[in-house]
């Protein structure tokens, strides 16, 4: 495989990432932020209302969906497959981890990993067959699944576990060994960040590593690809069954926090979201799963109070003028500004 | 004789890369121009540019009409015919729509009528298979189909890219026999490009060379035949 | 024995329905190589104005029902024209994110002009059984008719007109069609026009049967999906007849075998049976693509 390491650097992955110590500092004060933000937020006085519990669940939201659009990126954006499916994977992640607490006792920590399984297996299982096909088809295969999977979640038959249309209510977890000094939202965020951040390091890892150069080198070019000895099948469905992981892990947390999961929660418009996200964050870009995460959360509680069509009539717009005018999304902006601010400064 | 195509320093390419590099050529009204080369010397490319198929600098002035940049739809319809590379056959359709195809742009419907019996009977092969997929057709009948559809369109000017590419002899023959006549009797002028340069000398009245997107030699098609040199060194014959 | 023929013909209004909708994809589909995720969508915003027009606009049925085609014609041509003729040499992400775009914004429309509460969709035909009979309805009838009557109409059109002929040149090779002097551009707009206007057909006849809200394509679009890559994506006619198959098995399975609570599975199922099992469709051509 020595030739495909030869071929890898053409990909914007293969340069070096932003610097270690700003990323510390970021997380570092992801990690502060509940802690602050009940200080801050009063101090703000009357110009954010929200209630600081609130306000960290929305958070909360945000780092689970940068999880979701994180895993579609690596099969979208790094493996230049395209899903308009991955709803269907948060809802299985999500519902797998429901069905274990609720029917199982299961300890919702453990139905994390758990659900990662799960939908990897699914996933990669999915993927073989459906990777056969190519670019429209596949998005197809996605549509139709996406759109089916309300319906399936509905079904009679399954009802006994699934609780049908009313889906499962479950405990949301408190802090663990009796801590007192966080509460239970406080708690969820630092559950969920913890998770991001492991996820995170995963997918530099994996895009750098010899799987996601691989994948890589499909997406630019996958008759080289094919001739310099990958295994095209292999590699597309690992990176469908990883991709479908990471929005199964985010489904589990999504169900943990919100307590609660109903069929009508995961229809298309879910994975439609988690495509929004991915093209106004940045394909092929591992932050940009964040700026994503951070727009598919907070847009439509701007956009709400027009409308609720609003949120997704924007949403439209944002999608089509994104193809227009930021093909590389907002993490492409910044990385634009900050090449153009460093460029001033020499 | 009138001019009838005038291109003076034409440059025309793909992308970043620039593959005519400044022709200059004309042609007479009525006459038989052809353009000779090896493989890559920039012939296709030379009657895509003319057709406003790729992107163009310098002057092409058609019949009095700067042409240059314009879109290929509207160069047609001043009566530029182009039998393409490839022959351009429109495989899904039958021959007859073929044909007609090549009367798209002209609304004078009695006369396309009587000209398609015209394209018919140069070429009776086509009318026998009429409503066959163009597809199914052989290489010949293909490139015969591409020239009755140029017809159609009652051309001032006929492009023609290499219309005895990958055919046997007798075709070629017979082909070149009814381009002859088409120029003769129909005053059609013809801009041929051909790497088989004996058969292209024999119709054309003046020919240029060229090599790698430059003009080398020009002349009467008598001169170029009969000068050893240029015959040994560039024709290769 | 009468409920089953009732089936059958309840699948072959629903086919009717499916056959156009596959039709309109398979007609972009042909000339851009790209499958129009926002079919159905626009499809649901036509009906939308088909019923503003009846219900606002106090216009009888057929008034309206012409009218609609007409909008939805103009709005198909312009959407071709404004958002994806700049997009034509973009990679096929960008053109799916565009679809999807549309299909978002045309929901969303609907829900904001219209609402999201579920209107009832008036039909032009009586309601009274048809000659005495039990096992089918007029507005079936109607429906098989009226669907009829314009794949008919496209036929004659593509087949019999030069301008039909000129977009069919058009979609199949554009480089040639621009060499007889058809403005491919704007044959590449009809197309989307003539799409759009028969899906308005289609969301008018089946608005009847299944309700008028947003989403209510959603589930017929993806039948569509599923007729147009049985009968061969790249084949009209094969379109057709895919819808007439699958609205029939549709009817005939949910009655019988697997209820109706899993239609939209059924369509997954088929659509991902077909392109595994048989990619090109029944009637559709391999395409061998050349490195």
């Amino acid at each position: 495989m020595t030739t495909s390491e030869a071929t890898a650097p053409a990909a914007p992955v293969a340069k070096k990432g932003p610097n270690a110590i700003g990323i510390t500092i970021f997380v570092l004060l992801l990690f502060a932020l509940p802690l602050l933000l009940p200080v801050v937020l009063p101090l703000l006085g009357g110009i954010i209302t929200l209630k600081p519990n609130f306000m960290i669940f929305q958070l909360t939201l945000v780092i689970i969906y940068a999880i979701a659009i994180l895993g579609l990126n690596i099969v979208t954006g790094y493996n230049g497959q395209f899903s308009l499916g991955h709803g269907a994977f948060y809802a299985i992640g999500a519902y797998t981890a429901a069905i274990l607490m609720d029917k199982l006792d299961c300890p919702y920590w453990l139905t994390i990993p758990i659900s990662g399984v799960v939908c990897l297996v699914v996933g990669f299982l999915f993927g073989l067959p459906a990777l056969r096909l190519q670019g429209h088809y596949l998005a197809l295969a996605t549509f139709a699944l996406a759109l089916a999977v309300p319906q399936l979640l509905k079904y009679n038959h399954i009802e006994w576990l699934t609780g049908g249309v009313q889906g499962i209510v479950i405990i949301k977890p408190d802090p663990p060994f009796g801590i007192k000094a966080i509460n239970a939202d406080q708690w969820l965020y630092y559950l969920a960040l913890v998770v991001a951040c492991i996820m995170f390091w995963l997918a530099i890892n994996l895009i750098r590593g010899r799987l996601g150069r691989a994948m890589i080198a499909i997406r630019d070019h996958p008759i080289a690809a094919e001739v310099m000895g990958i295994n095209l099948t292999v590699v597309k469905s690992m990176a469908f069954g990883i991709s479908a992981a990471y929005t199964g892990v985010a489904g589990a947390l999504g169900a943990i926090a919100i307590a609660f999961v109903a069929p009508d929660s995961f229809t298309i418009f879910l994975s439609i979201s988690f495509l929004v996200g991915l093209v106004i964050g940045g394909l092929a870009s591992i932050s940009g799963a964040i700026y994503g995460g951070i727009f598919i959360q907070f847009i439509p509680n701007v956009a709400d109070a027009i409308s609720k069509a609003a949120p997704w009539a924007i949403y439209g717009l944002f999608l089509i003028a994104a193809v227009y005018v930021m093909p590389t999304g907002a993490a492409g902006l910044i990385k634009q500004w900050q090449a153009k601010r460093r460029a001033a400064k020499q | 004789m009138a001019k009838l195509l005038d291109v003076k320093g034409l440059r025309a390419g793909y992308g970043q890369t620039e593959v005519l590099h400044g022709l200059t050529f004309e042609l007479e009204q009525g006459g038989i121009t052809t353009i000779l080369g090896a493989n890559g010397a920039g012939k296709t490319t030379t009657l895509r540019a003319i057709c406003g198929m790729v992107r163009v600098a310098g002057d092409i002035v058609f019949a009095g009409q700067a042409i240059a940049g314009k879109a290929t739809e509207d160069i047609v319809r001043l009566g530029v015919a182009h039998v393409p590379d490839g022959r351009g056959t429109f495989v899904q359709l039958t021959t007859e729509e073929n044909v007609r195809l090549g009367a798209y742009v002209r609304s004078d419907k009695g006369q396309v009528a009587a000209d398609l019996d015209r394209v018919y009977h140069y070429f009776p092969r086509l009318k026998e298979r009429r409503m066959q997929q163009a597809g199914t057709l052989s290489g010949g009948e293909q490139q015969m189909l591409a020239i009755s559809r140029a017809l159609m369109l009652s051309p001032k000017l006929l492009l023609l890219d290499e219309p005895s590419f990958g055919l046997a002899p007798l075709i070629v023959q017979e082909i070149y026999r009814i381009l002859r006549d088409i120029n003769t009797k129909e005053k059609v002028s013809m801009l041929l490009v051909e790497q088989n340069a004996n058969i292209a000398l024999g119709i054309a009245d003046h020919a240029y060379l060229l090599e790698t997107g430059n003009i080398v030699m020009s002349g009467t098609s008598d001169v170029i035949k009969n000068d050893e040199t240029i015959r040994k060194s560039y024709l290769g014959y | 024995m009468e409920a089953f023929l009732h089936q059958i013909f309840s699948g072959l209004a629903a086919g009717g329905i499916y056959a156009s909708v596959a039709l309109a994809l398979v007609m972009i589909y042909t000339a851009t190589h790209h499958i129009n995720f926002a079919q159905g969508e626009m499809a649901m915003f036509a009906t939308f104005i088909g019923w503003a027009l009846i219900e606002w606009g106090g216009l009888n049925f057929w008034v309206a029902f012409l009218l609609t085609i007409v909008i939805a014609f103009c709005g198909g041509f312009a959407i071709e024209r404004i958002v994806l003729r700049p997009l034509h040499d973009k990679p096929v992400l960008s053109i799916i994110i565009a679809f999807i775009g549309l299909l978002v914004i045309f929901n969303a429309l609907a829900g904001w002009i219209f609402g999201f509460t579920i209107k009832a969709f008036p039909s032009p035909f009586p309601t009274s059984p048809p000659f005495g009979n039990r096992f089918l309805n007029w507005h079936e009838i109607g429906t098989v008719g009226i669907t009829v009557v314009v794949l008919l109409l496209l036929f004659a059109f593509f087949r019999l007109t030069p301008l039909g002929l000129a977009m069919r040149a058009a979609a199949f090779n554009p480089e040639s069609a621009r060499l007889v002097g058809i403005r491919v551009g704007l044959m590449l707009a009809l197309g989307w026009g003539l799409a759009a206007a028969i899906g308005s057909v289609a969301g008018m006849l089946v608005a009847h049967v299944v309700y008028l809200d947003p989403n209510m394509m959603a589930g017929i679009l993806l039948y569509g999906f599923a007729s147009a890559l049985l009968g061969g994506i790249d084949n009209p006619g094969g379109a057709v007849v895919g819808g007439f198959i699958v609205g029939v098995a549709e009817n005939v399975l949910g009655a019988y075998v697997i209820g109706t609570e899993l239609k939209l599975s059924v369509a997954l199922v088929l659509i991902i049976g077909v392109l595994l099992v048989k990619p090109a469709g029944l009637f559709g051509r391999r395409i061998v693509t050349r490195v």
